[in-house]
C-alpha cells in the first residue's frame, strides 16, 4: 500500500516544493500578494474552475476526459437567467433546476460513452459543440441582469469573513478526497484507469461508476455556473468558455496521469493553488494577463517533464 | 447463425471495394451534395459562385490543417495547439511581409517554423514520453499568451502588393482551392503508397507490434508532428493571406473545428484508421452547413448546436457501423 502510494506523493511533494517557491518569489515582488485580502479573493476566483477540476480528477482518473464542462457551465448560466426571468420562475428554483441541467448534460455525456462505446475525447468534444451551441441558441446573445441583492451573497458575499463559494469549494473538496481515497467507489475509479477490463472482471460495476462520474461533471459545472453568474452579476452564453483547458491543466499539473489509474484530490489542489498563486502573483509584480498564461503553459510541461524523469529512477 | 461469420464474397467489384474502403468519405460526399441540392433548390443564390467561392477558399486552411491533424490522429496523438500555432504564424508571415522581407519569406517561414515548432513538440511526446495531449496543451497557453503578449492584440495592415496568395486564382479557381485538392490528394496517395504512410497508420493501431516488426517509433512520432507542421505553416499562409488585414489573434475554437474535421472524416481517435480524404470533405461539408444556415434564415446563432448534432450524429452512426462489422 505504501510502495503504491510512493509515486503519487513523490509528484505532489516536487509540486508543493515548487508552489512554496513560488509563493516565495512572488511574495518579494509585491507587498500586496501575501495580503489576507488579496489570498481570499483569489479564493473567490478560483472557485468555478476549482469545483469543476474536482469531478475532472475522477473522470481522468478513470483514463477519460470531459471537455464539454466550459460549455456546460455556459449552458447552464444561460438557463439560469431565462429561467428566472423569461419563464418567471422563483430564483431558487431557478438556480436548483440550473444545477439540474448541468446534471443532466453530464449524464448524456456518461450515456454515450458507456452506451455507444464513444471515446471520452470524442464524446464530449461533440457535446462541447452542442451545448454551447445550445447556449448560444437560447440566449441570441442577449445578457440577463438585475438580479436580486440576496442571490449576490454566493458569488461577492462572505461568510464569516471567507467568501461564501470558498466555503463550498473547501466542502466538496473534502468530500471528493474522502470519496476518491478512502471509498469502495474511490477504489472502482482507480480500478477503471488502471484496467477496466480487469476491473469489469472482477466485478467493479464499470459503467455504473462511469457514468455517476460524468454526471457529477455536470452537476459540478452547472453550480460553478451558479457560483459564476452571482459573482459577476450577469449572465452571457460564453461564459466559461476554455475552462476545460484551466481544469485539465490544473489537475495534470496535481500529478494525476491523463491515461488514468493515478491521482489525488490533494494533488489536484495544490495543482490548482500553484495556478492562481501563478496567475495573481505575476498579475501584481506587473506582468501582463497573457504573459502569466505563457507561464503556466512552461509550468504545466516542465512540471510533467520532472515527474517523469523522477518516476523513471524508479525503474 | 455461421452466415455472420462467413468471409467476405470474393467476387467485388469495383463499386463495391469504393463503398467498403472509402464508406465514411462517400457518405459525407452524399451529405454535401444532398445539402447543395436541398439548399439551392431553396435559395438558388446559395449555388451562386461568389458564395461556392467563399465556402470552399474560405474554409480551405481548415482543410489543409486538417491534413496534418489527421495523420497526428491517425498515429495515436492528437495536437490542441493547433489553432494558437495558425494564428502565430500568421501573425509571423503578415510582420516579415510588411518588414519589407522579400514575399516568399513571408511564405517560407511560417512553415519552415511550423515544422520546427511541431518537431520539438513531438520530441516531448516521444522522448520525453509526456502525453500529446498535455504537451499541447502547454503549447497552446505558450503560444496563445505570447501572441497576444508580443503583438499587444494589434492588427497587421499595410501589406505589400503581390503578397495575398489566397487571394490568387489559376485556371478561374481561387488558389486555396488548389492548395486544398492538391495536398489532400498527394497526402492521401502518400499514406496509402509510402512506406512511411503505412508506418503512420502502424504505430497508431499497434504501438508494440509496430516496435517489434522494427519500426523505430520514436522517430516516426517526431517525423509525423514535423509534417503535419508543414500542414500548418501551409494554413497559416493562406489564413494570413486571404483578408487584407492579420489580426494578431487566435481564431476561436479553430483546434476544435480542426480535430472533428479529422474525426468525422472518419479518422479514428483511437488511431490507426482513416484517410485525410475524408477530412477534408468533411471541413467542407462544415463550412457548406454554415453557410446553408444563413440562406435558411436561420439565425446564427443556432449555428454551433447543429454542428454540434451533426458530429454526435456522425460519431455514433460511426461506432454502430465499426460494432456491425466485429
Amino acid at each position: 500500500m505504501t510502495a503504491a502510494l510512493r509515486p503519487f506523493l513523490r509528484h505532489e511533494a516536487i509540486l508543493f516544493v515548487l508552489l512554496v517557491a513560488a509563493l516565495f518569489v512572488l511574495a518579494g515582488q509585491s507587498d500586496r500578494f501575501f495580503t489576507i485580502a488579496n489570498l481570499l479573493n483569489q479564493g473567490r476566483l478560483m472557485t468555478e474552475i476549482g469545483l469543476v477540476a474536482l469531478a475532472m480528477t475522477f473522470v481522468i482518473v478513470t483514463g477519460g476526459i470531459d471537455l464539454s464542462v466550459g460549455s456546460i457551465l455556459g449552458l447552464c448560466a444561460i438557463l439560469l437567467g431565462v429561467f428566472w426571468q423569461n419563464l418567471g420562475l422563483p430564483l431558487p428554483l431557478a438556480m436548483g433546476l440550473a444545477v439540474l441541467v448541468g446534471g443532466v448534460a453530464g449524464l448524456v455525456n456518461g450515456l454515450i460513452i458507456t452506451r455507444f462505446r464513444v471515446p471520452p475525447l470524442i464524446a464530449t468534444l461533440a457535446t462541447l459543440a452542442l451545448y454551447r451551441g445550445l447556449a448560444e441558441g437560447i440566449s441570441q446573445a442577449r445578457s440577463v441582469r438585475g438580479y436580486p441583492d440576496w442571490f449576490f451573497v454566493l458569488g461577492q458575499g462572505d461568510l464569516a469573513g471567507v467568501p461564501t463559494q470558498l466555503w463550498i469549494l473547501g466542502l466538496l473538496t473534502l468530500v471528493a478526497g474522502v470519496v476518491l481515497g478512502m471509498t469502495a467507489f474511490g477504489r472502482a475509479t482507480y480500478a477503471i484507469g488502471a484496467n477496466e477490463t480487469a476491473a469489469r472482471f472482477s466485478g467493479v460495476p464499470v459503467d455504473r461508476v462511469k457514468i455517476a462520474i460524468y454526471t457529477a461533471s455536470g452537476l459540478v459545472a452547472g453550480l460553478a455556473a451558479v457560483i459564476f453568474v452571482s459573482r459577476v452579476s450577469t449572465t452571457r452564453s460564453d461564459m466559461g468558455t476554455g475552462v476545460e483547458l484551466d481544469v485539465i491543466t490544473a489537475v495534470v499539473l496535481g500529478g494525476t496521469s491523463i491515461f488514468g489509474g493515478r491521482g489525488t484530490i490533494i494533488g489536484t489542489a495544490i495543482g490548482l493553488v500553484l495556478i492562481q498563486a501563478l496567475k495573481n502573483g505575476l498579475a501584481l509584480a506587473g506582468v501582463k494577463g497573457d504573459g502569466t498564461i505563457v507561464v503556466i503553459g512552461l509550468v504545466l510541461i516542465l512540471a510533467i517533464l520532472a515527474s517523469n524523469l523522477f518516476s523513471r529512477e524508479d525503474g | 447463425m455461421s452466415a455472420a461469420a462467413a468471409p467476405v464474397p470474393a467476387r467485388s467489384s469495383a463499386l463495391r471495394r469504393l463503398v467498403s474502403g472509402y464508406g465514411q468519405e462517400l457518405i459525407i460526399l452524399a451529405a454535401i451534395v444532398a445539402l447543395m441540392i436541398v439548399v439551392g433548390l431553396y435559395n438558388p443564390r446559395f449555388m451562386s459562385q461568389s458564395n461556392l467561392t467563399s465556402i470552399f477558399a474560405g474554409n480551405a486552411y481548415i482543410a489543409v490543417a486538417a491534413i496534418g491533424m489527421s495523420m497526428v490522429i491517425i498515429s495515436g496523438n492528437i495536437d490542441v495547439a493547433v489553432g494558437s500555432l495558425i494564428g502565430v504564424l500568421a501573425v509571423l508571415s503578415g510582420t516579415l511581409a510588411v518588414g519589407g522581407y522579400p514575399i516568399w519569406v513571408a511564405w517560407a517561414a511560417p512553415v519552415v517554423v511550423g515544422i520546427l515548432v511541431n518537431a520539438g513538440v513531438g520530441a516531448l511526446v516521444a522522448y520525453a514520453r509526456i502525453p500529446s495531449i498535455v504537451v499541447t496543451l502547454g503549447m497552446l497557453s505558450i503560444l496563445k499568451g505570447g501572441l497576444i503578449s508580443v503583438t499587444a492584440g494589434a492588427w497587421i495592415t499595410g501589406l505589400p502588393e503581390g503578397y495575398a496568395i489566397a487571394q490568387a486564382r489559376l485556371f478561374g479557381v481561387p488558389a486555396p482551392v488548389w492548395f486544398m485538392v492538391v495536398l489532400t490528394i498527394a497526402a492521401a496517395w502518400w499514406m496509402r503508397n509510402s512506406g512511411f504512410g503505412r508506418t503512420i497508420y502502424a504505430i497508431g493501431g499497434n504501438p508494440e507490434a509496430a516496435r517489434a516488426s522494427g519500426i523505430r517509433i520514436e522517430r516516426s512520432i517526431v517525423a509525423v508532428f514535423a509534417i503535419h507542421g508543414f500542414f500548418v505553416g501551409i494554413a497559416a499562409v493562406l489564413f494570413a493571406t486571404q483578408l487584407q488585414v492579420i489580426q494578431s489573434t487566435v481564431p476561436p475554437n479553430l483546434e476544435l473545428t480542426v480535430i472533428t474535421a479529422s474525426v468525422v472524416g472518419g479518422v479514428s481517435i483511437l488511431g490507426g484508421t482513416g484517410t485525410v480524404i475524408g477530412s477534408t470533405l468533411a471541413a467542407i461539408l462544415f463550412a457548406a452547413i454554415g453557410s446553408s444556415l444563413i440562406f435558411l434564415n436561420v439565425s446564427a446563432y443556432w449555428l454551433r448546436a447543429v454542428q454540434g448534432l451533426l458530429i454526435l450524429a456522425t460519431v455514433l452512426a460511426d461506432m454502430a457501423r465499426r460494432h456491425r462489422i466485429r
